[in-house]
């Protein structure tokens, strides 16, 4: 039997397991709403605004290795939803992104709502289609999964005009593609593997550097017996927090611009270093020249080998899945005679105990004013440390990274690479619809939420309970900072002025609002609003409007050059 | 350093636009770039001559790898290779300059394609810098127009980039 594109597309959808699909609709994809409304099994999230539903599928995707699914129309639909895409990109999120095009007839003419949508997202996605053919339809949407979710995982574009959504042809699903030119090394070398492991037996000042690779290949078990095994430090980067238990007494905390002292002093002075699906990110590791005088050697781990050598030469790179890379590290390690050098383990960790007596995370706990620190620290527990946390992007994501200790992967959802503002609450949708029984809370702060605001309507149409933790300091706090260290206080434009009284814009949702404005109200207000199962809890808390991310490596300087809170 | 990057690449619209855009997003140069399909009508051979450190060009070549159209990519430059470029020049030949510039394409191993009373076109192979001669060669008020290809290169002897 022959069926439309239309049908095609949703068929595809079905067939390939798909749950849900955010998206908006629009003139070019209403053919395919028109099918989407006649089938149930394939249920589409309507958001406000298209990024917001590419931030969803990213969020759904992130919290339930899934691949996630947006849709939305062409010219302006897509260009509303390029920033999702680039964040998804960054961050190596699988998803497939369905774009509705002008007829083909028409492309080219400037016709209405046309947008060259390949061409715009060519790069910000791991690789985008323009269906001409209904024919091609259903092997170019099984090519989109297949790419999507394989090799170094990211968005791929499928662009569907009009016309081929209405003409039809014989539907048959492939199971499998494959593509001649695309063959990602999979398999670590094992001579490769030999070589780390004897450096890593050899060790005396050895460090483990684990970043998001380890998530999006779900090899967190394999992590952390490995740094079990060998009683190594061990620390993760913003996208890799809960690869490795934030609990561990072997885990020193994230690493990079506003990592832990202890961290940073650890990756400058070990001997051997390994990374785990980790890329030396300019927030990581600050001036790759400084970070390179340290005397170490590398061993690199990742399933992108252009990520291998581009900011910082190592000595053995090892291209592959990380989880499958370690098991055979772990069966090698446990099948040699050598055992790691504990005098020179002890050495090492009377150093690092050294620099964790800096307490680089401690704070003002007696202050009157409401330390947002102080906020993450009630957050982690009474949600017993166990809640999916998305965030938005400046301060109040620094806080959550270092203050909220994620024992599990895919419990922190933020946006590391591209550093999207308005991510956190469309995120927390699309990982409450993955994770129905979750705990879900975005930390937000009153920049970043009005950035995506209008999905509180979403929330509100689809009974996602999440818990908004708005920590309110009238400033676009990370700008400020800045402002404050490196551009004389002078703090243009991060004001925020004429703010919305956000407890009546959450009840004009439909929502509840909570003002705090006393520490001691804290702990009443986090229960209050997390007893409330069924509601969207939205919790505006003034936090003191001074108070900066310590600690902190200014760009462009050295790891080690870190400013700490005492210093100032 | 110079470097010629070969690429294999699936004659699909838009390929080239990805590798161009690679480039220019990523700050590397492009001193040439030459396409043209293969025997094989579904994939496009491209010859990319680059200058960058050994560094910078194992990133180009990575990034090129990571392209999902891209097939293979070697770096002629790694071994022995042989590199032509194909030239036409219009050149002013009038008077007692054109016996001269007869003389001059044939030492250059030139050939003539087109004559007018006051011009020829000379057709010149050869790799680079040969041609980089020839124009210093003449005068520089003599040309009237250049045209050229951009190197294309290819392995010497067992040497062979196919699928």
């Amino acid at each position: 039997m022959e069926l439309t594109g239309a049908e095609i597309v949703v068929r595809c959808l079905k067939d390939e397991g798909v749950e849900y699909v955010f998206g908006y609709p629009g003139g070019a994809v209403l053919n395919i709403y028109d099918e989407i409304f006649k089938q149930d099994a394939v249920k589409h999230v309507l958001v406000r605004h298209e990024q917001g539903a590419v931030h969803a599928a990213d969020g759904y995707s992130r919290s339930s290795r899934k691949v996630g699914v947006a849709l939305v129309t062409s010219g302006p639909g897509v260009t509303n939803a390029v920033t999702g895409i680039a964040t998804a990109y960054m961050d190596s999120v699988p998803m497939v992104v369905l774009t509705g095009q002008v007829p083909t007839h028409a492309i080219g003419q400037d016709a209405f709502q046309e947008c060259d949508t390949v061409g715009i997202t060519r790069p910000c996605v791991k690789h985008n289609f323009l269906v001409k053919d209904v024919k091609d339809l259903a092997t170019t949407i099984k090519k989109a999964f297949y790419l999507a979710a394989s090799g170094r995982p990211g968005p791929v574009l499928v662009d569907i005009p009009k016309d081929v959504t209405q003409a039809s042809t014989e539907y048959s699903y492939p199971k499998t593609v494959s593509l001649r030119s695309y063959n990602p090394v999979t398999k670590g070398h094992l001579g490769q593997i030999k070589k780390a492991v004897q450096l890593l037996l050899d060790a005396k000042r050895p460090m483990i550097y684990a970043g998001g690779g380890v998530i999006l290949n779900d090899a967190a078990p394999q992590l952390t017996r490995l740094t079990r095994l060998l009683g190594f430090p061990c620390t993760n980067t913003l996208m890799g927090l809960g690869a490795f238990p934030g609990t561990d007494p072997q885990f020193t905390g994230m690493l990079g611009m506003h990592g832990t002292y202890e961290s940073n002093m650890a990756m400058q002075h070990c001997d051997v270093l390994i990374a785990i699906g980790a890329r030396f990110d300019d927030r990581v590791i600050g001036d790759p020249a400084h970070f390179s005088r340290g005397d170490r050697r590398i061993i690199h781990i990742d399933i992108d080998p252009s990520s291998i050598s581009k900011r910082v030469k190592v000595d053995v790179p090892i291209v592959g899945y990380v989880a499958d890379v370690l098991d055979e590290m772990i069966r090698q390690i446990e099948n040699s005679p050598q055992r790691p050098d504990a005098a020179a383990l002890k050495a090492w960790w009377a150093d690092i105990k050294e620099w964790q007596r800096k307490d680089c995370l401690k704070y003002d706990r007696k202050s009157d004013l409401i330390k947002p620190q102080m906020v993450i620290e009630k957050l982690y527990a009474i949600t017993k440390g166990d809640a999916i946390i998305t965030s938005d992007v400046g301060q109040h994501q620094m806080w959550a990274a270092q203050y909220y200790r994620f024992d599990k992967p895919r419990r922190w959802i933020n946006s590391g690479g591209l550093g999207t503002m308005g991510f956190g609450l469309p995120a927390a949708m699309g990982a409450q619809m993955a994770n129905p029984d979750a705990t879900v809370a975005c930390v937000t702060g009153e920049a970043s939420i009005q950035m995506c605001i209008q999905e509180l309507s979403t929330c509100k149409q689809y009974h996602l309970p999440i818990k908004v933790v708005n920590l309110n300091n009238r400033y676009m706090g990370m700008v400020r900072q800045w402002q404050e260290f490196f551009y004389g206080n002078r703090y243009a434009e991060s004001y925020m002025d004429a703010l919305p009284d956000f407890v009546k814009l959450a009840e004009a949702y439909g929502h509840v609002g909570l003002r705090i404005e006393k520490p001691g109200d804290i702990d009443g207000a986090l229960a209050e609003a997390f007893k409330l199962k069924e509601r969207t809890v939205f919790l505006d808390f003034m936090t003191d409007q001074t108070e900066n991310v310590f600690p902190m490596v200014p760009g462009g300087k050295g790891l080690t050059e870190m400013i700490l809170a005492e210093e100032l | 350093m110079r470097h010629i990057l070969s690429i294999l690449v699936e004659n699909e619209a838009g390929a080239l636009s990805r590798i161009s855009g690679l480039f220019s997003a990523r700050g590397y140069n492009i001193e040439s770039l030459t396409v043209a399909p293969t025997e094989d009508a579904t994939m496009s051979r491209m010859t990319i001559v680059t200058i960058g450190s050994d560094d910078v060009v194992e990133q180009i070549t990575k990034q090129l790898n990571k392209l999902v159209e891209v097939v293979k990519v070697v770096d002629l430059t790694e071994g022995n290779h042989i590199e032509r470029e194909l030239m036409l020049v219009k050149v002013r030949a009038s008077g007692k300059d054109r016996e001269e510039m007869k003389r001059l394409a044939d030492i250059f191993r030139g050939r003539i394609l087109d004559v007018t009373d006051k011009s020829y076109t000379i057709e010149l192979t050869g790799t680079g810098s040969k041609l980089d001669a020839f124009i210093t060669a003449i005068e520089p008020g003599v040309i009237l127009e250049t045209v050229r290809t951009g190197a294309s290169g290819i392995g010497r002897g067992e040497r062979i980039l196919r699928i």
